[in-house]
């Protein structure tokens, strides 16, 4: 997906950029609507955030993480501004002024991708509370205290739980820089 | 100088996931400006939702990808790029969003004798509570507990309570279980941006700074 990125970055590659929207476009609608988007909603976020690639491909650059890292962050994001109408405090990874930078090297791509399916084998394998509280967070939007409230616990639970699934997640792409 | 309180990792994902209220979120984005370590935790942490984005059933989209398109001609003018002025003693995230760059400028609003703060306002419909706070060299603020998140970020001077000193850079990351009566730099006093996700408690705080301070 990284070469696609790239096309799209260096010529315009229509062409890349309708294969990015068909990788992607069906994953960030599913993801606006689990955030609480209603379809039209997500609908509209999911073509600004492929918007939103095709404009910032030049600024997107391998070494700072996969496509669907940086598509993941710039809908994240999207979603914050626009679902939430809140203003998103957090810069895009490629925030600063930086160049396009060459094709990613090839091992760093391949240890992004080994890192990620490392992550989703740990996520996998979580004890179901801790799995839960994750995904709830990440998936479907929800703040700490949202989440307490949502499974009527207490917000030290939810919080001790989403660290104990990070230490194994950490302990898993460690050797990987 | 090294920063030596740093938010919860349960913090730092819920930045990563984008789930964090908008109180909470400029806090932590703020000490990310300024801590290279935790920028780099919240960037592995980023993982998780990709790995997780990977896993969403796809869901079926109207439009197609001419149509992106044709609207992507209309938008084909890259941003320009965010450029990060360098100096000034605010973190960036916040000098973007005050359009000040030094402590001097910001109109500060007495709250009670060696306290001022100044409010920053949220996005309509956000539900907590994001203010500056600046306290004289010395002053001790009564013994409280909190209630929900709180994030506060020491941007100048210091502060102690039973936890350690927190000094620029620093954040102390409290929840529910913790009370502490902080007591600032003797010599500096102490500017902090402090977040809570809601008003009601933060008022209940405000109260008790207002009243009589003992060490003043
Ligand atoms: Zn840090």
């Amino acid at each position: 997906m990284a070469d696609l990125l790239q096309r799209v970055a260096r010529s315009r590659d229509v062409e890349a950029f309708r294969k990015l929207f068909q990788a992607y476009a069906p994953r960030v609608k599913s993801y606006m609507m689990r955030q609480g988007a209603d379809p039209g909603t997500a609908e509209e976020l999911t073509q600004e955030t492929l918007l939103t690639v095709w404009r910032k491909a030049a600024l997107y650059s391998g070494d700072k993480g996969s496509a669907t890292t940086w598509i993941f962050t710039i809908a994240r994001n999207l979603r914050i501004d626009k679902l939430r109408r809140e203003v998103s405090w957090q810069p895009l990874p490629e925030g600063h002024a930086e160049e396009a930078s060459d094709d990613p090297a090839p091992d760093e791509e391949l240890q992004e991708r080994e890192r990620r399916v490392r992550v989703r084998a740990v996520l996998d394998a979580l004890p179901k509370d801790q799995a839960e509280v994750v995904t709830l967070s990440y998936v479907e939007g929800l703040s700490h205290s949202e989440i307490a409230e949502r499974l009527g616990l207490p917000l030290g639970t939810v919080k001790s739980r989403m660290r104990l699934a990070y230490d194994k997640i950490r302990e898993a792409v460690e050797d990987l820089r | 100088m090294a920063i030596m309180h740093h938010p919860d990792v349960a913090t730092l994902m819920s930045c990563s996931a984008g789930s964090q209220p908008e109180a909470l979120a400029a806090v932590v984005s703020s000490h990310l400006s300024m801590c290279p370590a935790c920028a780099r935790e919240v960037g592995r942490m980023s993982l998780i939702g990709a790995a997780l984005f990977e896993t969403i059933a796809p869901v079926e989209v109207a439009s197609t990808a001419p149509i992106v398109e044709a609207r992507a001609g209309e938008a084909d003018n890259p941003p320009p790029p965010d450029v990060r002025p360098s100096g000034g003693a605010i973190p960036y995230p916040l000098q973007k969003r005050l359009g000040l760059t030094s402590f001097d400028d910001i109109p500060w609003r007495r709250l009670a004798p060696g306290v001022w703060d100044h409010r920053l306002p949220l996005t309509e419909g956000a539900t907590g509570d994001l203010r500056l706070l600046k306290v004289a060299p010395g002053v001790k603020v009564p013994e409280h507990g909190h209630e929900g998140e709180e994030l506060t970020l020491l941007l100048d001077g210091s502060y102690s309570d039973a936890t350690g000193i927190y000094r620029t850079g620093d954040v102390s990351d409290l929840d529910n279980t913790t009370e502490h009566a902080p007591v600032s730099d003797p010599d500096r006093g102490c500017i902090c941006l402090v977040a809570s996700e809601k008003r009601a408690r933060y008022k209940g705080l405000l109260a008790r700074l207002l009243q009589p301070f003992t060490g003043l």
